[in-house]
């Protein structure tokens, strides 16, 4: 391997359909014959269903279908949890299709198949729904406290599980502590809004089915839709083409793939269905949604003793893919970069009449993270520390690891301190402290915060025998197929499946360097059972570091088959020969005959004529990687923000990531990822929130109500690196895709909160909208504890800051 | 999604627009840019039994000078009226609100004539009709019928043009030399609507103002004219002072709505803040 | 049904349709340019950004039926003999798309943008693109693709050097 391709900015191969519009979209499927299907939606957060008619909707013109809950009640199943987190834990019958209660606005409860999708919408209003209304259920801390009104009736309850990790004595801890500081922040409700609404095609062929849906996971939806269906597992194939973003939002089975799945089956005619934005919002999985109650213990030198976590996660009204587990990992990563004696997570899962949440960039992480990094800040505030040097008195030092955390798990490398530098230095940040200081001395109506976030993640999600420690149903492991053809051309199957991540190009970078061929005879082949038929998919930043190396070991296969064969064909001992730049030699002789490359080896296992005895003329070789540990990706992330305090108005003056995610692959595809991701935490902080009134009716169902910020509104972004390789596979990658979302919503609150704490401002509630600012300046003014957001009933809000902070 | 079905008519002149609508009866709408009652079809929140597209009806986007008065088509696109070198002389305001409605390819498509028909009170330009009192001029089988701004924007999404009559033109009157303005606008998100906007003209005359012109973007179920700014301010010195103390009264008199963007509460503060820099921003000039 | 006639990307089409057909559907369900997709239903998103007559429109919020006698470009009129567009090129020089979804709208609203403002600061930009929205790539390689492209749309002549990898 001579390191050509690693480490470079290689332009996306996959760039030159995008660009010019020859993109494969799952709603550019267009077969013989095809259906479209809509979903006629519950207008009830809450309600039985006592009548469907749906008669007059099957007499319009060009309507092939009518249906409702009670046609698939026989067949439809209940949609999967692949995750349930404890022995206990209560989860609720989820069919595709509602028979005879709905449980959020949005719930599927009939649809219509027609011949276009015009014909299919005007029947739609053609269906009449009888519903008698049940309470809402929408505010998590009172779902719990009563047993009155319940999401599911016959649970008895609203609590889905409760899980409870501890570790080192807490009480002990917390005994005497010469600092306490309590906590309670809100991780709002988000969408993830993937530019790519849902779409799902399926055609009928005889007793098989071909399903194209714009997912991340072919792989786990191919085997969800069999489980739920009874179809067998070899007569579905699923195709995810070109996927228009996911952000953990296309991680999932959902209702409309079963529900098409069944209507192919009982038309016999192909079926597409494509949601609008505003279907999208009320019914892609939501993400983060926590209430934290948080509580740190220090000594006086800000050195942490214990940390108590207490989450209470809104699951929504049903438990999907990953809903209950998704919050359950913060268990592992609220304690962050530092050391600590003691720690305790708590994490209750609640229902309400919402939808369900699941995974969304990060999951679980930036949840956790926001926790102790908004901590750490407090911490610091209370012992009037600089924000960093508290940092510095607990984090684990460079020379420390490996680490074994108090939460049990082995951070192999990482360097904190190195990260910390480089990123102050392209932060300026003694010169932005010192203006800082100077508008406060003028009082000048701008003010200006510094925050900061030095995080870190588990990425990977595996090892596969880990994730059975926690409960999780899916293995961690990821496959590849590495094809020599005959012309020495080289195919990479991998079960990865990306949609927009870039992995056609860099799974081709790994392979041209392992292998040592030009990149462009690499060609990368995914996204459909039927070609990549094992897989474990792409989410959780796992594609690199699972599924790159998985191709890594393949292609060292490869090699060493090929050896045995140019061995044969050269005349040499194995031993002898050395592989570089993709040709075997004859070590220590050159000229003709002493050398062939990979090509002349695949051409003569292609025709075999003259071939080692027992040695199948094959070069093709399968890798599947299962890896000892997580890897670990940390960084320090520095924000300016200048916060108009008459107006409440934040504008991101500045903003500085300095991210060590190991060995890089492609520092375009990681400078992008990184982008991307603090795009997505930053709107967390400022802008986005998913809001139900109190009925459960969603207000943000258009993109005019939720505000995903457009290139106006956010700052350019000053991106670097250090790589401290990850010690857990061949390759030290440990992934890119979250760290972005994970550390920036903490900078970006931290450095508000730093604006405005000389006014007695200790927190603001995400979203940091102007108005939450102004509110939490006022309540500082008028030292009176404010009401949170005016704005609506329900905001997010209680700051709950413990006067004087002792216990 | 998609929109109902409708019956289309697309009248090449302004009689047969007239006609054509004193005929549709109550369910018709007037398609003028389309870049809000599109969305509305979409969501099906809107069904009627026809639209009467003005798309070509050329002569409803001149933008002239006529009696001394700026008189700006009804069909004029935002990205029209925004360039336009009389509506930059003689109704800069108008300009740079303009600039700041929805994205490029809305003001493309969306209308001047659009916008204030529409009376949607968290849109910017009704304001700014308001504050530069403008008259709207009104078209139906009956005749003419000239509107002022003041009486035009009734409530909610609603004004005082009777089903058939059409929007044709706004009258402006030209602000002379010596005045200056501003719309402050205050939104979360570039592309998102005005939480509260500011549309001010001031006159500066030896340093002091001598007329004003203030008003409110989304304080009411319609544009509120900030008359007890104006009166406060007409005659003061110009300084941060005056100006303060003029905005201090900005909210009187209006009814603000509360929604995801901002409380009644906060739009009060806000329209205090934003007039007093609306002010500064217009006497600057 | 009223009769429209239409040339998109080079080729004249007439066809019967009904009034209440989006502009973008006509262009994807009867003509097959599915080169343009669908965002969202409000006209927030710009990912069915096309030209109409040479100036952005969003697909979305035109009728078909507005389009009769006008012309229309979309992304798949773009570039000339297989040669890419100078803001294609870009956006791929530049990394200014991941999953692409919004890259068709973004490519022909920059290549508007420019047409008004040949020589655009980076504020312009951003100002510029703000009714099309990405999700993907924080909008930073976007706006140095537009940037890119302007400056080798207004010297086309001069060599420019290779940015290095």
């Amino acid at each position: 391997m001579n390191g050509r391709e690693m480490g470079k900015a290689r332009r996306r191969s996959e760039d030159a359909r995008l660009v010019t519009g020859k993109t494969q979209w799952t709603d550019n499927v267009q077969l013989p014959g095809l259906c479209h299907v809509v979903f006629l939606r519950s207008p009830h957060a809450h309600a039985r269903i006592t009548q469907v008619n749906v008669e007059a909707a099957k007499g319009r013109p060009g309507v092939v279908g009518v249906f409702s809950g009670r046609d698939f009640a026989d067949e439809q199943g209940s949609l999967p949890c692949a995750w349930p987190v404890a022995e206990d834990i209560l989860i609720p019958d989820h069919p595709p299709m509602a028979v005879s209660e709905v449980r959020y606005v949005g719930e599927p409860v009939a649809c219509v198949v027609a011949r276009d999708l015009y014909t299919a919408v005007d029947a739609l209003e053609d269906i009449d729904v009888d519903y008698q209304p049940l309470p809402a259920v929408t505010d998590m801390e009172r779902a719990l406290r009563q047993s009155t009104d319940l999401v599911h009736g016959d649970f008895g309850t609203n609590q889905s599980y409760r899980l409870v990790v501890e570790s080192g004595d807490v009480d002990a801890a917390f005994r005497d502590a010469p600092v306490t500081i309590q906590r309670r922040y809100v991780q709002q409700r988000l969408i993830p809004t993937a530019m790519e609404p849902r779409a799902v095609v399926c055609r009928p062929v005889g007793e098989e089915f071909t399903m194209w849906s714009a997912t991340q996971v072919p792989h786990i939806l191919r085997l969800m839709l069999a489980s739920v269906t009874g179809i067998g597992e070899h007569r579905l194939r699923v195709i995810a083409p070109d996927v228009g973003g996911g952000f953990g939002s296309k991680l999932q089975v959902y209702g409309e793939e079963v529900l098409l799945l069944l209507l192919a089956r009982r038309l016999g005619r192909p079926v597409k269905w494509t949601e609008s934005r505003s279907e999208g919002n009320l019914t892609v999985h939501h993400g983060r949604d926590q209430i934290q109650r948080l509580t740190l213990a220090a000594e006086a030198d800000g050195r942490i003793r214990g940390f108590k976590v207490d989450v209470l996660a809104d699951m929504g009204a049903y438990l999907m893919l990953l809903t209950p587990g998704v919050p359950t990992l913060g268990a592992p990563m609220f304690n962050g970069i530092y050391k600590m004696d003691a720690y305790s997570f708590t994490c209750t899962g609640v229902f309400t009449t919402k939808m369900p949440t699941d995974a969304y960039r990060g999951a679980g992480r930036p949840e956790a993270t926001f926790g102790i990094e908004r901590m750490m800040d407090e911490l610091a505030a209370e012992l009037r520390l600089d924000p960093l040097e508290v940092r510095r008195r607990n984090w684990i030092r460079h020379e420390e690891f490996p680490f074994t955390t108090i939460t049990g798990l082995t951070y192999d490398s990482g360097n904190y301190e190195a990260a910390t530098d480089k990123a102050l230095a392209l932060f300026e940040y003694d010169k932005l402290r010192a203006e800082q200081a100077d508008r406060r001395e003028r009082r000048d109506t701008v003010q200006l915060g510094i925050g900061v976030s030095t995080y870190t993640e588990m990425c990977g999600l595996a090892p596969s025998r880990a994730l059975a420690q926690v409960r999780s149903a899916a293995g961690g492991w990821e496959h590849a197929t590495v094809r020599v053809l005959g012309t020495g051309k080289v195919e990479v199957v991998t079960g990865t499946s990306p949609h927009g991540q870039g992995h056609a190009t860099a799974w081709a970078q790994i392979t041209a360097d392992a292998l040592g061929v030009p990149f462009d005879d690499v060609k990368v082949l995914h996204g459909d059972t039927l070609v990549a038929p094992r897989g474990w998919d792409t989410y959780g930043s796992r594609s690199v570091t699972i599924g790159g190396v998985a191709i890594h070991n393949a292609c060292q296969k490869v090699v060493d088959k090929a050896r045995r064969i140019a061995a044969h064909l050269l005349e040499a001992a194995e031993t002898d020969l050395e592989y570089a730049g993709g040709s075997f030699s004859v070590k220590g002789m050159g000229g003709e005959g002493a050398s062939m490359t990979l090509a002349e080896v695949a051409e003569a296992t292609l025709s075999a004529h003259d071939f080692p005895e027992g040695v199948e003329p094959s070069l093709d070789s399968d890798a599947t990687f299962d890896p000892e540990n997580f890897s670990f990706p940390h960084g320090t992330h520095l924000c300016a923000a200048e916060v108009d305090t008459e107006t409440g108005f934040v504008r991101i003056r500045s903003y500085v990531a300095v991210d060590d995610v190991g060995s890089v692959v492609n520092p375009l595809i990681v400078d992008g990822q990184v982008h991307g991701g603090l795009a997505q935490g930053i709107a967390q902080a400022l802008y986005e929130e998913a809001v139900y009134d109190a009925d459960g009716n969603l207000t943000t169902t258009t993109m005019a109500d939720y505000l995903v910020p457009s290139a106006a509104d956010l700052p350019t972004f000053v991106t670097d690196r250090t790589e401290t390789p990850a010690t857990s596979n061949p390759l030290g990658v440990k992934g890119v895709g979250e760290a972005g979302t994970i550390a920036s919503t903490p900078a970006v609150v931290n450095a508000i909160v730093d604006a405005l704490r000389h006014h007695g401002v200790r927190d603001v509630p995400m979203p940091c909208t102007p108005e939450r600012v102004w509110r939490a300046l006022r309540a500082a003014f008028l030292e009176e504890p404010e009401e949170p957001g005016g704005a609506r009933p329900g905001a997010a809000g209680g700051l709950g800051p413990v006067r004087g902070g002792r216990e | 999604m998609i929109p109902p079905t409708f019956d289309y008519i697309r009248p090449s002149s302004v009689e047969e627009a007239v006609s054509a609508l004193s005929q549709a009866g109550e369910d018709a709408k007037v398609l003028a840019g389309g870049q809000s009652l599109m969305p509305l079809l979409r969501l099906r929140l809107a069904y009627p039994d026809a639209l009467i597209d003005l798309d070509r009806v050329e002569p409803l986007r001149q933008i002239r000078s006529e009696n001394g008065d700026l008189f700006i088509g009804a069909m004029a696109t935002h990205h029209q009226v925004m360039r336009d070198p009389l509506v930059r002389e003689h109704a800069p305001l108008i300009a740079k609100a303009t600039a700041t409605v929805a994205d490029p390819a809305v003001r493309h498509r969306g209308t001047f004539g659009g916008s204030l028909a529409h009376a949607d009170p968290a849109g910017d330009l009704p304001a700014v009709a308001l504050a530069l009192d403008a008259v709207l001029v009104v078209r139906s089988v009956r005749g003419d019928r000239e509107i002022p701004a003041a009486d035009f924007f009734v409530d909610w999404m609603t004004s005082a043009m009777e089903p058939d009559e059409l929007l044709i033109g706004v009258r402006v009157p030209k602000l002379g030399p010596g005045w200056g303005a501003h719309y402050e606008k205050f939104h979360r998100t570039a592309q998102a609507w005005a939480i509260v906007g500011v549309a001010c003209a001031v006159r500066r005359e030896r340093g002091a103002i001598e007329d004003a012109r203030v008003a409110l973007t989304n304080m009411g179920p319609a544009p509120v004219r900030a008359i007890e700014v104006e009166r406060f301010i007409e005659g003061r010195s110009v300084s941060d002072d005056s100006f303060r103390a003029a905005s201090e009264r900005a909210a009187e008199g209006t009814s603000p709505p509360g929604d995801l963007h901002g409380s009644p509460e906060y739009r009060t503060h806000l329209a205090k803040v934003l007039t007093a820099r609306a002010l500064t921003a217009a006497a600057a000039v | 049904m009223p009769r429209i006639r239409v040339e998109v990307d080079g080729v004249t089409y007439e066809d019967d349709v009904e009034p209440r057909l989006l502009l973008v559907h006509y262009l994807r369900d009867r003509l097959g340019k599915v080169g343009t997709p669908i965002g969202c239903d409000t006209t927030n998103c710009g990912a069915c950004t096309v030209l109409l007559d040479g100036t952005s429109v969003k697909s979305c919020s035109v009728l078909a039926v507005q389009a009769d006698g006008r012309g229309i470009t979309t992304v798949e009129g773009l570039g000339i003999d297989g040669t890419l567009h100078p803001m294609q090129r870009a956006f791929h020089e530049e990394h200014a798309l991941q999953c692409g979804f919004c890259t068709p709208g973004m490519i022909m609203a920059s290549i508007d943008l420019l047409r008004e403002n040949a020589d655009p600061s980076e504020g312009e930009i951003r100002e510029g693109l703000e009714g099309n929205l990405c999700r993907c790539t924080g909008y930073q390689n976007i706006v140095r693709a537009v940037r890119r492209a302007a400056d080798e749309m207004r010297e086309p002549a001069r060599q420019r050097p290779e940015v290095a990898p």
